[in-house]
């Protein structure tokens, strides 16, 4: 252990991080941007290949001709439904039979914990329709899904016939060795919730809901369609789920085999696939692709039907049908010949999908990069914090402050308290309050909620204020370079644990928090530093990534537009954490928030 | 000094009540941090009613604990949470006693030393003084009570007991044996382990054949050389730590804390609670920051790599073992720079605090 004891080794080593410490925070946090941005360049990035043998060396000719009859059902299920205004429950179950499936159904309510505005429902209820069909020949330990979220602002009708008709050929065939599930839900995510949950029988997000009749086996994999017309001519496939998970990417390698195969356009982000790697435009391309599957999983919302499904290790897609203006256009039936080639491959797996990766990014459809090779990114990122932390302790020690006991002096832990109970606050109030601030103010409750996160995020600005009379009595001078270092060793663990299951979080979360903490000192250009910090608080950053996520989609947004969807992402956020159980909003508010708070206190400190 | 001892149990009782009644528990009694195969209260009752049946509770490789737990528990199976937490009290209330002893004894050789001239003259500021370990029992005890409440309580028997009963009684004796020699005055901790080493007969052997996802050491036939690691360091300590018992049963504590099979966090908060008694080593500590870091880190990805594990589907194993494996790497480095430098401020008492080499310039310690 010759550098942890030796003393001469361990003076030289101290010398050389006290010296070079700023060009060396600066290095590293140049080479862990360049690092990430270099991600598209071709050794970096690799292609998509089928690991798993299983799915790899079979044939299969898909036979599916029943488009006709899938736009029948399609239109029988627009008027019915138009007609109740829910899900045509009856009419559902009497197709399903008719078809030849075993249908069940499940009722679902939920009362949201406030109102949601974009979806416009309160107090959710509804029914789910599920038809299995049974394999012939096997014991039905396993199961597909193919699921069709039907909500009330998108109707899903092409897709329903679909399903529909896909299953009456699935009917007619021998070769099936695990059983299908078609599903129908209602209130789209909330009605899958609700099956996930009956169907793994647990309750981890408090629906109430009635208990399922029929099961079919462990699922495999699962895909969810939505096509908004009967004629598509893309299909655009998420992958992003809930809290940042991804499905196994032999799935979507499954997919591109069979886009491929049928000649059908596919597009990821909504973006079409560049074909050229070796100049610089398809680089470039798949860097803006690479950064909004970034934002897209770095917000932890499940994108689709299919983000529901991961929670359960059970590998899934959402399939979107896009028609645009191009000039050929594909049928029911090519689509249908895509998801039959695909079931019929899901049939042959022997054991769950596993081969592949489960944590990757992907700049292109065709190409990944996986997590061994974008790691060092955010670890280069990290290292700044750690460099800061390892000079400052230096700096106390060489001061002779050092902390007598594992507590310390009074003075640096007091801002410590506070800081977390904000973040308390921040988590619980808002929600708690919404019917106080609806009595006294004249705002909806969604509003209140919104309106009571962003006021205790500004209050939480005054925080240095009030601590400083009980630090001003017994701090030293270096008191701030205590509580610098707590912080920095507490955002670097936060950092680190996020990244590790959420990348994209952690890497965002890195780019802009760690200049401005390693930077933040009581001394130099106050306001400067304020405004910096302002700037690259966790509110802030989530209002910077929606303005860039709409600019790479090249549907740029003004000031106005962009904090009237800043103020819907705060309520969705919120909601989701309750209805789903995402992460987002407890992390930020009960991990980061309270960081942020004490290098504000660092700051501002006397 | 009754009076904090005494609030300080109220709240950890109140504290260990509330984890007890909140939804919590079934939470932390699931994790493997805090459970092993050794000290699983699920074990425990499986083994009981296994006796009822009138079955061998040794028979299939469920339960391990001794026949005393089980004869133990037979009675008080419907008080458990209570017996728990009287145990963790009365842990709490025989280390504060103990640590009081112990500091008075110090006291006493440190004056003798004194008068008798065999420290330097430049040491004043090595000496301790009463002010100083006023509150060490305390801190003791407070340290005892509450990382533990948060850890073990739920899931398992209190650690204090079945830690010593389990693993290896002898890498005790020694220390014991050393401190009887050289005090007339039995210390209430001695006492408290020698006895719970010495009743308890251990039937079931160490390597257990259980396939558990579990930490690192226990299952490998090639991890009974790890075993003996735990034996090997008692006589090289007792040896050159034979005049500084206590030290040396923190030391040996420590190690057997690292090395034995299916750690659990409560052993670790069992040997740190004693770090209050050394905190005038503090000054002599050289990687105290890497150290602490290393420790919290590792506590931390823990539970981050299980999920990543289990649920995630996407690391292995090797992660949450090369995760234990940093942990105890972390440990191993603190207990060896405690042991530094204890080392180090003996030498300074009797060398002089100020050390020059032989032409004048100042000198530097170094470990060989």
């Amino acid at each position: 252990m010759g550098l942890l004891s030796d003393p001469v080794r361990r003076r030289a080593l101290a010398r050389l991080v006290l010296r070079l410490n700023a060009p060396l925070c600066v290095l590293s946090y140049v080479a862990g941007i360049a690092w990430f941005l270099a991600l598209v360049f071709p050794p970096l990035t690799q292609r998509t290949y089928m690991s798993e043998n299983a799915m790899g060396s079979t044939m299969v000719e898909e036979q599916f001709a029943g488009g006709d009859r899938a736009r029948a059902f399609a239109r029988d299920f627009a008027a019915h439904r138009k007609k109740s205004g829910a899900l045509p429950v009856a009419w559902l179950e009497r197709t399903m039979r008719s078809v030849g499936l075993e249908v069940y159904t499940q009722s679902f309510s939920r009362k949201l914990p406030f109102p949601d505005e974009t979806h416009e429902r309160y107090m959710v209820s509804g029914t789910n329709v599920y038809g299995i069909l049974r394999a012939p020949r096997a014991a039905s330990t396993e199961s597909l899904v193919l699921t069709v979220p039907c909500g009330s602002d998108s109707t899903n009708s092409q897709a329903v016939g679909l399903l529909l008709a896909l299953a009456a050929h699935f009917r007619g065939q021998i070769y099936w060795a695990k059983d299908i599930v078609f599903l129908v839900t209602e209130h789209d995510l909330l009605g899958t919730e609700a099956w996930l949950e009956a169907y793994h029988d647990v309750n981890v997000t408090g629906m109430q809901s009635s208990p399922l009749q029929g099961r079919a086996g462990a699922i495999q994999a699962a895909v969810a369609l939505e096509l908004s017309s009967d004629v598509v001519t893309s299909l655009d496939v998420a992958v992003e789920g809930l809290n940042g998970q991804l499905p196994n990417l032999d799935l979507l390698n499954l997919f591109q085999t069979f886009c491929q195969k049928g000649g059908l356009l596919c597009t990821l982000q909504g973006k079409l696939q560049p074909e050229d790697w070796t100049s610089l435009d398809g680089p470039l391309q798949g860097l803006q692709t690479l950064l909004l599957m970034v934002l897209r999983q770095a917000s932890g919302r499940p994108h689709g039907s299919h983000g529901l499904f991961l929670r359960y290790r059970v590998e899934a897609l959402t399939l979107r049908g896009i028609n645009s203006f191009r000039q050929y256009k594909y049928d029911l039936v090519a689509v249908g010949k895509a998801l039959e080639g695909m079931f019929r491959k899901l049939n042959h797996l022997l054991e769950r999908l596993h081969q592949s990766f489960f944590l990757y990014l992907l700049p292109g459809l065709s190409r990944f990069v996986s997590i061994g090779l974008y790691m060092p990114a955010v670890g280069f990122l990290l290292l700044v914090l750690g460099l800061k932390a390892l000079e400052l302790w230096m700096q106390l020690h060489e001061a002779g402050m050092g902390l007598e006991e594992p507590g310390g002096a009074p003075g640096p832990s007091v801002p410590l308290p506070p800081s977390q109970a904000m973040g308390l606050a921040l988590y619980v109030l808002p929600v708690l309050g919404q019917h106080v601030a609806t009595q006294h103010f004249p705002v909806a409750e969604a509003e209140a909620v919104v309106l009571t996160l962003l006021a205790i995020y500004a209050a939480g600005l005054a925080l240095p204020h009030n601590t400083h009379r009980v630090v001003s009595t017994q701090a030293p001078d270096r008191g701030w370079m205590a509580l610098k270092l707590v912080a920095l060793i507490y955002l670097a663990l936060q950092l680190g644990c996020i990244a590790l299951t959420n990348f994209s979080l952690g890497f965002l979360l890195a780019t802009t928090m760690v200049p401005t903490a390693a930077l933040a000192k009581p001394h130099g250009p106050r306001t400067l530093y304020a405004a910096l910090l302002v700037l690259t608080s966790p509110a802030a950053t989530l209002l910077g990534s929606l303005f860039l996520w709409r600019e790479l989609q090249e549907a740029p947004l003004s000031l106005a537009e962009g904090w009237q969807l800043f103020l819907a992402a705060l309520a969705q956020g919120v909601l989701e954490h309750h209805t789903y159980g995402a992460l987002l909003f407890p992390l930020l508010s009960l991990g980061l928030y309270p960081c942020w708070l004490l290098f504000w206190n660092v700051l501002f400190w006397k | 000094m009754a009076a904090p001892l005494v609030l300080v149990l109220v709240v950890a009782v109140t504290v260990r009540a509330a984890l007890f009644r909140s939804s919590l528990a079934e939470f932390i009694s699931e994790r493997v941090e805090v459970v092993s195969p050794l000290s699983s209260w699920k074990r425990v009752v499986e083994g009981l009613s296994l006796l009822d049946l009138g079955v061998s509770p040794y028979s299939g490789a469920v339960f391990h604990e001794t026949p005393l737990i089980i004869y133990l528990f037979h009675f008080l199976i419907d008080y458990a949470e209570l017996v728990f937490m009287i145990t963790d009290a009365l842990t709490a209330i025989a280390l504060y006693f103990a640590i009081q002893d112990f500091n008075k004894v110090v006291f006493k050789k440190q004056k003798l030393l004194l008068e008798l001239d065999q420290y330097a003259p430049d040491v004043a500021e090595l000496i301790r003084t009463p002010m100083e370990m006023r509150y060490i029992p305390l801190k003791v005890a407070l340290l005892q009570c509450f990382p533990q409440c948060y850890f073990s309580c739920l899931s398992d028997i209190p650690v204090s007991v079945p830690t010593h009963l389990v693993c290896p009684r002898t890498p005790l004796s020694p220390p014991a044996a050393v401190h009887t020699c050289e005090n007339e005055e039995q210390s209430l901790l001695d006492l408290f382990l020698g006895v719970c080493h010495d009743v308890c007969g251990k039937p079931s052997g160490n390597h257990l054949p259980l396939l558990l996802p579990s930490q690192l050491l226990g299952f490998h036939p090639r991890s009974l050389w790890l075993y003996i690691n735990v034996f090997f360091y008692t006589i090289p300590l007792a040896i050159k730590l034979k005049e500084h018992p206590i030290f040396f049963m923190f030391i040996q504590i420590a190690v057997i804390a690292i090395f034995k099979s299916y750690p659990t966090v409560g052993d670790v908060a069992l040997y740190m609670a004693f770090f209050p008694v050394w905190n005038h080593l503090y000054r002599f500590l050289r990687n105290i920051f890497v150290l602490t870091c290393i420790i919290i880190v590792c506590s931390l990805l823990f539970p981050v790599l299980w999920h990543l594990w289990i649920y995630a589907g996407s690391a292995n194993s090797n992660f949450f073992y090369a995760i234990t494996l940093t942990f105890n790497v972390g440990q191993i480095l603190l207990i060896s720079d405690y042991f530094y430098a204890f080392l180090r401020r003996e030498y300074y008492l009797t060398h002089g605090l100020y050390l020059t080499a032989k032409d004048g310039t100042e000198a530097m310690l170094v470990l060989k």
